[in-house]
């Protein structure tokens, strides 16, 4: 049924070695759904189902089709402003800004080009610090933000500056208790991220907003995983500053925007000098066809919200009841209802992270961010959230998204549970488990 | 007048499903069939004109972008590298290409 318009040159042309592809892609109709999926992850040249969408997503077409005419045709500087070429990719910035800025309920004044959310978490926290630091010397941050966030506030407290790293509760959420009393007359920024990209917890950012606007303290939150996947509003929530990365949201890579509010004015130190661009706030050419990406994504993310929303929560459902209801001991870590359900951190008791993933080899997943998956140590999300040790290492994270098929949900379902089920025989933790021996009270000797 | 407009309606819903089908990714080939299908299904009760009018030409729109897009990745799901002679019918080119620039090579000769 895969209408064929190859011609016979073209067919001349196609190297026969790329066959094995076209052959499963022909047969999307005659063969059922499961049958492909199969197909398609048991032969060497095809690659694993994609179930990462926390550490970064694919682009979505019609990003990609408004950015190829600038990456081909329309090259020119936007900053150019003595001829057309500078003033076509001025206007296409400007839309762009404009696409950003309505995501958020934001003004298109408001929006800073980076190049990415790390970039805007460094502008927003060191820039804000440096700035007021003639009286205010006081930062707070929680214990389960971004990297980048916590090396930001490392770097400030060598140079000085006091830093608060707030604890969070067992379910990741923060206590506005402790907050409020963290606050300081010296306190200028709190920093919290809306929705965590480990464990996919949502903060009670409005009411956050709401502490810091009556406490005169400024709001910056990391909103990477959070733009265009639930609704946002800047003005509702009383968010002075937000980071927003591009390729979390279906974007290019290498792009990303700061939210700097302007009424309150937010001053901020740039860290990257130079022509004046952005306001001054970060100077540097605006890559074009990126900026026009990142706005055609946030543009594209408004539109789908509400049925990526609803798609991404059944099957994010079905996953869980499915892993749940057939194998023991798996728990979620993190908040049950105070999360994006596209974000799903499951610990296998008794079973080694490391392992379960090289297991489950044909499905990409991730235990711990992208980030700090370099390193032996488990998550420090986890190990702030109260996990056990052993439950920290075993732990897997699911990411689904936009793209995501039924029958990849089911087929990783599957094959997690299998996967779980084949470690624990060989486990002799389990056994001892199965027998009714307590872990805790054994007493492990060395030989 | 409506009854006319369901064809053309229907013709359009077709056409894009069909071509929505000849994405070489398993993903965005799921999702645009998926896609279309559910916004045609959404949209199935609309009786005002103007706005079956605006809805007709956002996926006229939508259908040239699937095309664009489908003829692009296909040229770039390309895997293999290896050394090809030049099979283009231009005698005078005996250029050695990788696999991935035959295909542009037919379409931007030298």
């Amino acid at each position: 049924m895969l209408a064929s318009g190859r011609t016979v040159s073209s067919r001349l042309l196609r190297p026969t070695a790329w066959l094995p592809l076209r052959l499963s892609s022909e047969r999307t109709a005659a063969s059922s759904p499961q049958k492909e999926l199969i197909k398609k992850h048991e032969q060497d040249e095809l690659r694993p189902l994609y179930m990462d969408f926390q550490a970064t997503t694919p682009m979505d077409p019609r990003v990609l089709d408004a950015m190829l005419p600038y990456q081909v045709n329309y090259y020119g500087n936007p900053h150019s402003r003595t001829h057309a070429y500078g003033w076509e990719s001025e206007s296409a910035m400007e839309t762009a800004r404009k696409q950003v800025a309505d995501l958020i309920g934001a003004d298109p004044r408001e929006i800073v080009f980076t190049s990415g959310a790390t970039e805007s978490n460094n502008m927003a926290i060191k820039g804000v610090a440096r700035f007021y630091k003639a009286k205010k010397r006081h930062v707070i941050t929680t214990q389960t933000e971004h990297k980048c966030v916590l090396d930001s506030c490392r770097i400030l407290e060598s140079e000085g500056f006091d830093v608060t790293y707030l604890p969070v509760q067992k379910n990741g959420l923060l206590d506005l208790e402790l907050l409020e009393a963290s606050i300081r007359t010296d306190t200028s920024l709190v920093s919290v991220m809306t929705v965590n990209n480990e464990i996919g917890v949502k903060q009670p950012i409005k009411e956050i907003g709401q502490i810091c606007r009556s406490k005169g303290v400024f709001f910056h939150t990391d909103a990477a995983q959070a733009v265009g996947k639930i609704p946002i509003s800047i003005s509702d929530w009383k968010i002075d500053l937000m980071s927003i990365s591009g390729h979390k949201i279906y974007g290019p890579k290498g792009v990303g925007a700061l939210y700097v509010r302007r009424r309150p004015r937010v001053r901020l130190e740039p860290i990257q000098n130079g022509g004046g661009q952005e306001r001054g706030l970060r100077s540097g050419t605006v890559p074009t066809p990126l900026a026009v990406g990142l706005g055609a994504a946030c543009s594209v993310a408004q539109k789908e919200m509400e049925y990526d929303h609803q798609r991404v929560s059944m099957l994010a459902n079905r996953l869980v009841q499915k892993i749940m209801s057939e194998i023991p001991d798996v728990i979620m870590n993190g908040d049950p209802e105070q999360r994006y359900p596209g974000c799903i951190n499951l610990s296998f008791a008794y079973v080694e992270g490391e392992s379960l993933l090289m297991a489950l080899k044909d499905v990409a997943l991730s235990s711990g961010s992208a980030c700090t998956s370099a390193s032996l140590e488990p998550s420090y999300v986890l190990r702030a959230i109260g996990a056990d040790e052993d439950l920290a290492h075993s732990s897997i994270r699911f990411g689904i998204g936009r793209f995501t098929t039924e029958e990849e949900v089911d087929y990783t379902a599957e094959k997690c549970i299998e996967q779980v089920c084949r470690l624990r025989e060989m486990s002799p933790l389990w056994e001892m488990i199965q027998e009714g021996i307590d872990l805790k009270s054994i007493k492990w000797t060395q030989h | 007048m409506a009854a006319a407009a369901r064809s053309q309606v229907m013709s359009l819903y077709r056409t894009m499903l069909r071509e929505s089908a000849k994405f070489p990714s398993y993903n965005y080939r799921n999702y645009a069939l998926r896609r279309v299908r559910d916004a045609f299904k959404a949209n199935r009760n609309v009786e005002d004109p103007k706005a079956v009018e605006r809805l007709m030409e956002e996926g006229r729109q939508t259908l040239a972008l699937i095309q664009r897009q489908v003829s692009k990745y296909e040229v770039i799901m390309y895997k293999h590298q290896r050394m090809v002679r030049c099979h283009c019918s231009s005698f005078t080119c005996d250029a050695f290409l990788l696999h991935d620039d035959v295909f542009l090579h037919f379409i931007f000769p030298l």
